[in-house]
């Protein structure tokens, strides 16, 4: 997908550190086909049986790492979510939390939130993953759907300002009332003072020299 | 000034004031209790200072006041946010005087790892601080040293005219010191 070089930090200084050599290349694992194997392909069969709109909602399915990620479009995800806690054999009672991403390359796709999903009754565990512009950031909340979300959707829309509609009481939850931006994302500068000591001074560290 | 409030203006400086003031420290400094002011690692190390292990409860000290009203010491443990820096304040104030700080840790002291947008770059931006405690976090023994040393200063304290004086030169050193940028040497 990209290439990322060395650490983090400022560019166009000298590399005295013999680390510029390091470079990691993210792929983005794409999708998946049939057989998934484990229960995953009981999970997509049931889905796509109990929801005529499959097709059209689920973007794709990837299993990576042994884990099951449906890719879901967010003008579908409330109606996904209540299939997969409402349908006897899907059964996921329990969301463990919504996450958010921010994909600054992805133009149009800025922003995904991702959902783990825990069904007790038949101990499985999958995620759904929603992507959303950043010129429009609003999901559907789940609340409705899983109670436990609640303080989780607050947390993703502080830090990531993704917008749940329909959230009972969308405010921050950890940076202050008047806070201005989203720490999480990419593009938020970390902030720091330069420290003083002893006749010398350190810049933070997001404007230290790259070791690249 | 607490215990000797009113008589201390009224005593001259002389013998008299010296053995309230010995008198006074001696109390002051056997039974300190700490505010309970555990914001992240660093509180683990303090609960663990005030477990039987450590045992604070050897220097009058294992009572960790839940109320600020009935407590002389804020040891803040830990690195404050710039959202509960208010908080930190209120407590602060609430505690009655006399009443003394430790900055428990590098976070509380100076920001420590935390160089950015979200934290406070040291407790002494929002409250006075008697003791700066390396460390991080510091240890139960480190912690007891911070306030064996806190406990010699109380002990040690001045009351009336000769408190005013040491305040006086208190401050005039502090406006006379270098700041840190300027100084070169170890500890000069």
């Amino acid at each position: 997908m990209n290439d990322e070089k060395g650490s983090f930090g400022v560019s166009g200084t000298g590399d005295t550190s013999g680390y510029g050599g390091l470079v990691r290349t993210q792929v983005s694992p794409g999708s998946s086909e049939r057989p998934f194997g484990s229960y995953f392909d009981e999970v997509a069969d049931e889905l796509e049986r109990a929801y005529p709109e499959f097709n059209a909602g689920i973007e794709r399915i990837l299993v990576d790492r042994n884990e099951l990620t449906l890719f879901v479009k967010r003008s579908h995800l409330i109606e996904v979510a209540l299939m997969l806690r409402n349908s006897e054999t899907l059964r996921f009672e329990m969301c463990m939390g919504v996450d958010g991403v921010h994909y600054p390359e992805e133009i149009g796709r800025e922003l995904h939130a991702v959902y783990a999903l825990l069904s007790l009754t038949h101990n499985r565990r999958i995620r759904l993953e929603v992507a959303l512009p950043d010129g429009d950031p609003h999901l559907p909340s789940l609340v409705e759907v899983w109670g436990g979300i609640n303080w989780h959707e607050r947390e993703c829309f502080d830090m990531f300002g993704i917008i749940f509609d329909g959230h009972p009481g969308l405010t921050r939850i950890l940076m202050p009332d008047d806070w201005q931006g989203h720490p999480q994302r990419k593009d938020y500068p970390l902030g720091g003072i330069p420290i003083e000591y002893k006749g010398a001074t350190t810049p933070p560290p997001s404007e230290r020299r790259s070791y690249q | 000034m607490g215990l000797t409030m009113g008589l201390e203006e009224k005593l001259p400086s002389g013998i008299v004031l010296t053995s309230v003031e010995k008198l006074a420290g001696y109390m002051r400094k056997s039974s300190l209790w700490p505010a309970t002011f555990g914001l992240a690692c660093c509180a683990i190390e303090m609960m663990a200072a005030g477990g039987g292990r450590y045992d604070l409860a050897r220097f009058g000290m294992e009572v960790f006041r839940a109320s600020p009203r009935q407590a002389d010491l804020m040891i803040v443990a830990g690195r404050v946010s710039n959202k509960m820096a208010p908080v930190l304040r209120q407590i602060y104030d609430q505690m009655a005087a006399p009443k003394w700080v430790i900055a428990m840790g590098a976070c509380a002291s100076s920001g420590g790892m935390f160089n950015n947008y979200a934290i406070v770059q040291g407790v002494d931006h929002i409250v006075p601080v008697d003791i700066y405690l390396p460390g991080c976090p510091t240890r139960p023994e480190m912690l007891m040293d911070a306030i064996l040393k806190l406990h010699e200063n109380i002990g040690d304290a001045k009351l009336g005219v000769n408190r005013e004086r040491i305040i006086r030169e208190t401050e005039a050193a502090a406006l006379a010191a270098k700041p840190t940028l300027e100084i070169t040497g170890l500890l000069t």
